[in-house]
């Protein structure tokens, strides 16, 4: 199965991606800002990083890279996509998501092994944890705080669209500890914390972080 | 009017303010003769610059000599005197490293200092050939509660976050010091890492004449400028210069997609040779490339991007804009280059030609400006023998040796000083720092702070890695230069040996106050000797590092801080050893090493009676070379489940961060005078927790080194205290509430700042007045 | 040159962190009086003529605010 990583000017974790989808049994394809083609990938993931520089806003400008004109089209269309950290930043500047990522609320970069509930396991990449599983998965960034407004989030809640929820401590302010979300079809997940950096027992806090990239492949299949 | 060459032939007798640039009447005399006329203004600003402390070393060479004397080493591939110092670490694989100050602008502004510090040695690094994979920060600030550490410090640990997170560089390591000399001279020290292959290692020359050299990266701004200005006014007309800004503004955005651009370029093998753009920019790149290889270069400055077009010739020769590089390319790589560039959408520019006529010229509106020999620009500057003297008060100071100082006596005194001294800044949590960096990106850390050295990696298949630490207590160096030195080197191989790496180079950054003041001179002297000296006994070569003088407010100058890096290889990282008890069951404890009834410099003095006296602890680097050889080995063997080096605070501070960082309790024996046991510092120590089971082999291997080894106690993972036999006990909530409180509470003032552990539940993120 | 001058703030209702640690800071440097502050982005663009004001709304819309969490103001200055 082949899974694709976009490089946006910028992007840092996007090796780390490559490798954990490579630990899970996958076949990583690098993928380029510049090229609008997905190379024939089953699932693309937008690592973390500060493309752009996090210039205006972080994900603003990555938003209309010609790559991500595919990824909307073919996202709308099914395709799973997975935004970790400036990820999910440039998915919610995308619009693929609701709400918006702000300066977490005490204003540090934060790096830290956070807890994680697990809360929904119907989503492409979540398939393979268990509803209400805790898992450690290191959060690192400094404009982390998931905000929107008091409609939607009662809309992301009732829908269980909640992919993922910060549990023992909020490291950024993120309203209702919200860590991950979905779209209504559960192909796109959006996440601050990076499963890429708990996927080795060497060099993470835990190997929780597998299963995000484990669970994708699983869905490819089927 | 243009000060050209032609000009400054035909105004023989023209002032020229070279004093306000800081030269010496016999030095501009001296340029006057190497040139045969008086200097054009531009070449006036090159040499004053590049002959300036910062830049020619000249108060230091004669004394870093010694480090070029130090036996060969066949592990050293490159050393001093170019960008950094290679090392070869098996397997085809090279690693550079070296470490670098950014003191003076980081007290300026802290965080554009601290970033572009970080900005600086990433460059330097890249400019070897290699991927630069982590960066560390020893800092030291004045008194932690000072209001000017208050504005100091968190813009500090901003800007080295805030530019490392970007370039995608895991920090791993580093220290925060608090000692009241530091005030109003802050240190901000950044050390690299870089990994490459042998056949990947550039050089910074300019080779091949008919070769071009290409001005790449950020454009070039009034960055940095400062004194130079002075110069600029000579040259414009009547409205005068705009103000130049003398910080620089560094953009890690650019620079990440420099380093990415670079590596391509590296790829392909499309550079000769490669600089980047430091102190004194372009003048020192132009000069440093053509002195180096073919011996000539020509330069079109009008060539040169720039941000700003009011700015003179000299300012340009003379900018410090971040993010911009120097890369001498044959003709017919030429396109292939500029193509990687564009991709990146990075400027790049041939900006001049490398020729082999012996002189540097530079022209500037269709005028020669600059026509120098390069070599007495870049390596022929002042020398100077200054004047060494031993401090008046060094005596005195060594007499007051702090034995005589109250200490506890009864077990409840120890208790409470136990308490105090784990929450005392310099011994303190510094998780409220080091939680603004990142330490996971490039998914090749294996240790980070705390832990006793950052462990990087290398190669995923074998499992190759490399350890880093950096250490340099000033205390110790005040009462000793020489003995300072020294210890400082055998903290850094102690710490990179505990984590289960053999050592195999050296790296140094020499804060010292100012050069001119006999005394500090002498411990300069005395340091550099001691370190010298210290390298040959433990058969390190030193492959480079930096000088950072003029660290005094009036005539009080800091401590002398030299601080060493040492770099060792791990064979296969997976068998390192990290610090937290409580990783296996049935653990044993260990102190390696003797312990003396040394107090002089300890955290313990200064922490609870502001004492500085008496002598630092005695060196013995055949001790050192012996307990790291039995570290070493011993996590090859596998034989130990965790160790961690005694240093600052002493054994107390060892048990107490190894409890915590493994949330185990430990029950510990203490000898007679449990007082000298928990803090002396006596150097050449390690505590070591190993499986019971293994006990044998490892007595057997420190007999073997020499090495005295005593049973001190074991850990006790379901009796989550500090035991101290005997005398007290302190459960671990209370020990971690001491050692993690204190930061936060100096420095996390900010509005909405939150205690670790995370946000307060109750905070309203959706209404705000 | 026609100038244009688009002014970015985070929508009332979101938590401006930045803008409370500015107003924390202002007794500490001995001003006070100062009730509230937000901080925001400002934008100046230099355009061809003719002006096209609604293409603008629609730059400053899709760019320059993130609408999920910003409004904007918008400004053509006089020649």
């Amino acid at each position: 199965m082949k899974i694709g990583v976009v490089t946006f000017p910028g992007s840092l974790d996007d090796r780390d991606a490559r490798r954990a989808i490579r630990v899970a049994g996958g076949e990583p394809v690098a993928l380029w800002h510049g090229d609008a083609t997905l190379r024939g990938v089953d699932a693309v993931v937008l690592p973390g990083g500060f493309s752009y520089g996090d210039y205006l806003r972080c994900g603003a400008i990555a938003r209309f890279a010609p790559v991500m004109q595919t990824v909307i089209d073919r996202a709308g269309r099914g395709l799973p996509v997975l935004g970790i950290c400036n990820g999910f930043q440039i998915l919610c500047e995308s619009h693929l998501l609701p709400g918006a990522l702000t300066r977490n609320a005490h204003l540090h970069f934060r790096n830290r092994d956070q807890r994680l509930r697990v809360e929904n396991t119907a989503t492409s990449w979540t398939s393979g944890y268990r509803q209400g599983e805790e898992i450690v998965v290191p959060v690192k960034n400094g404009e982390g705080c998931f905000v929107a407004a008091p409609d939607v989030l009662d809309r992301l809640e009732g829908e269980g669209r909640v992919v993922v929820r910060y549990a023992d401590g909020n490291p950024n302010g993120s309203v209702r500890d919200i860590a991950g979300i979905c779209n209504d079809r559960g192909n796109v997940v959006g996440l601050m914390p990076h499963p890429e950096h708990a996927v080795e027992k060497l060099t993470g806090p835990s190997i929780d972080g597998l299963g995000f990239f484990t669970s994708v492949l699983t869905a490819a299949v089927s | 009017m243009i000060d050209s060459v032609q000009n400054a032939r035909d105004t023989p007798d023209h002032p020229q303010p070279y004093s306000e640039l800081g030269l010496k009447s016999e030095e501009y005399h001296r340029i006057r003769d190497i040139l045969g006329r008086r200097p054009t203004s531009s070449e006036l600003a090159m040499y004053s610059v590049m002959w300036s402390e910062h830049c020619s070393y000249k108060s230091s060479k004669v004394h870093l000599r010694q480090f070029g004397d130090l036996p060969h080493s066949e592990a050293l591939l490159v050393g001093i005197g170019e960008n950094a110092g290679v090392v070869d670490i098996g397997d085809g694989y090279a690693v550079t490293f070296k470490i670098e100050s950014h003191n003076h602008p980081s007290y300026v502004e802290p965080y554009q200092g601290a970033a572009t510090g970080i900005g600086g040695i990433v460059r330097d690094i890249l400019t070897m050939g290699a991927r630069p994979v982590a960066v560390m920060d020893p800092l030291r600030f004045g008194p932690a509660d000072a209001p000017d550490t208050q504005r100091v410090l968190p813009g500090v640990v901003a800007g080295i976050g805030g530019y490392g997170n970007c370039l995608g560089l895991p920090n791993i390591g580093g220290e925060v010091v608090f000692d009241d000399g530091y005030l109003g001279n802050p240190l901000v020290n950044a050390l690299c890492v870089g990994v490459m292959r042998h056949e990947d290692i550039r050089l910074a020359k300019a080779t091949g004449a008919g070769n071009v050299v290409i001005l790449f990266g950020a454009r070039t701004g009034g960055d940095g400028i400062g004194g130079v200005s002075v110069l600029a006014s000579e040259t414009f007309a009547a409205d005068g210069p705009k103000k130049r800004p003398s910080v620089q503004v560094g953009d890690p955005f650019t620079e990440k997609v420099l380093i990415e651009c670079c590596l391509e370029i590296f790829a392909a093998d499309l550079v000769v040779g490669i600089q980047d753009l430091g102190g004194a920019g372009l003048s020192c790149a132009t000069t440093e490339l053509s002195s180096a290889g073919s011996g000539g270069m020509h330069v079109v400055l009008d060539r040169v991007p720039l941000r700003d077009e009011t700015l003179a010739p000299e300012e340009i020769l003379m900018s410090e804009s971040q993010e911009r590089m120097c890369a001498v390319v044959r003709p017919s790589a030429v396109d292939s280059f500029m193509e990687i560039c564009a991709r990146w959408e990075i400027t790049a520019t041939v900006i001049a030609e490398v020729n082999d006529s012996g002189r540097l010229t530079i022209d500037w509106r269709d005028e020669r400006i600059v026509d120098v020999p390069p070599k007495t620009v870049a390596h022929e500057g002042p020398v100077y023998e200054r004047p060494l003297a031993r401090p008046l008060d060094l005596d005195d100071l060594r007499a007051d040796d702090p034995a005589h100082l109250p200490r506890p006596s009864t077990s409840e005194e120890l208790r409470a000083l136990l308490l105090r001294m784990v929450g005392s800044p310099n011994l303190c949590d510094k998780t409220w720092v080091t939680e603004q960096y990142d330490r996971y990106v490039q998914g090749n850390t294996v240790l980070a702070q705390p832990e006793d050295a950052g462990v990087v990696r290398v190669d995923e298949s074998t499992g190759l890695g490399v350890a880093v630490a950096t250490d340099g207590n000033g205390r110790f160096a005040r009462l000793d230069p020489y003995a300072g030195a020294q210890l400082a080197l055998a903290e850094a191989y102690r710490n990179v040996a505990t984590t289960g790496a053999r050592p195999l180079a050296v790296t140094n950054c020499l804060n010292f106050g100012s050069p001119e003041d006999p005394a500090v001179m002498w411990q300069f002297a005395e340091a550099v000797r001691g370190l010298a000296d210290g390298c040959r006994a433990l058969g390190l070569p030193v492959t480079g590092g930096n000088v950072s003088f003029y660290n005094q407010t009036g005539d009080k100058a800091i401590n002398p801080t030299p601080i060493i890096g040492v770099l060792g290889v791990i064979g296969d990282v997976a068998r390192r050893t990290p610090m937290a008890f409580g990783s296996v069951p049935d653990e044993v404890l260990l102190l390696l090493g003797d312990t003396y009834p040394e107090f002089g410099g300890s955290e313990w003095a200064w922490s609870e009676h502001h004492h500085l006296g008496g002598r630092p602890p005695a060196v013995d680097l055949g001790r050192e070379r012996a307990v790291a050889e039995v570290l070493a080995t011993a996590a090859e063997e596998g034989l130990v489940s965790a160790a961690h080096d005694l240093s600052d605070g002493g054994l107390a501070q060892a048990l107490v961060e190894c409890c915590l960082r493994g949330d185990v309790g430990a029950l510990v024996h203490l000898d007679e005078d449990p007082f000298m046991a928990l803090y002396a510092e006596s150097a050449g120590r390690a505590l070591v927790a190993l499986p019971a089971g293994r006990l044998g082999r490892f007595t057997e291997l420190c007999q073997e080194h020499a090495v005295p080894a005593t049973q001190i106690g074991t850990v006790r993972p379901d009796h989550p205290e500090l035991t101290m036999a005997g005398q007290f006990g302190v459960p671990l909530t209370e020990l971690r509430s001491a050692y993690t409180g204190t930061l936060p509470a100096l420095f996390g003032a900010a509005v909405g700042a939150t205690p670790p552990g995370g946000v307060e539940q109750d905070h309203d993120v959706t209404a705000e007045v | 040159m026609p100038r244009v001058v688009v002014d970015v703030m985070l929508k009332p209702e979101i938590l401006d962190p930045q803008g409370s640690a500015i107003l924390g800071a202002l007794p500490r440097l001995g001003f006070d009086g100062v009730r509230s502050v937000r901080q925001g982005k400002h934008f100046e663009l230099e355009v061809d003529e003719p002006v096209d004001e609604a293409r603008l709304r629609e730059l400053a819309d899709t760019l320059l605010a993130n609408s999920v969490i910003e409004e904007f103001t918008l400004q053509v200055m006089p020649l």
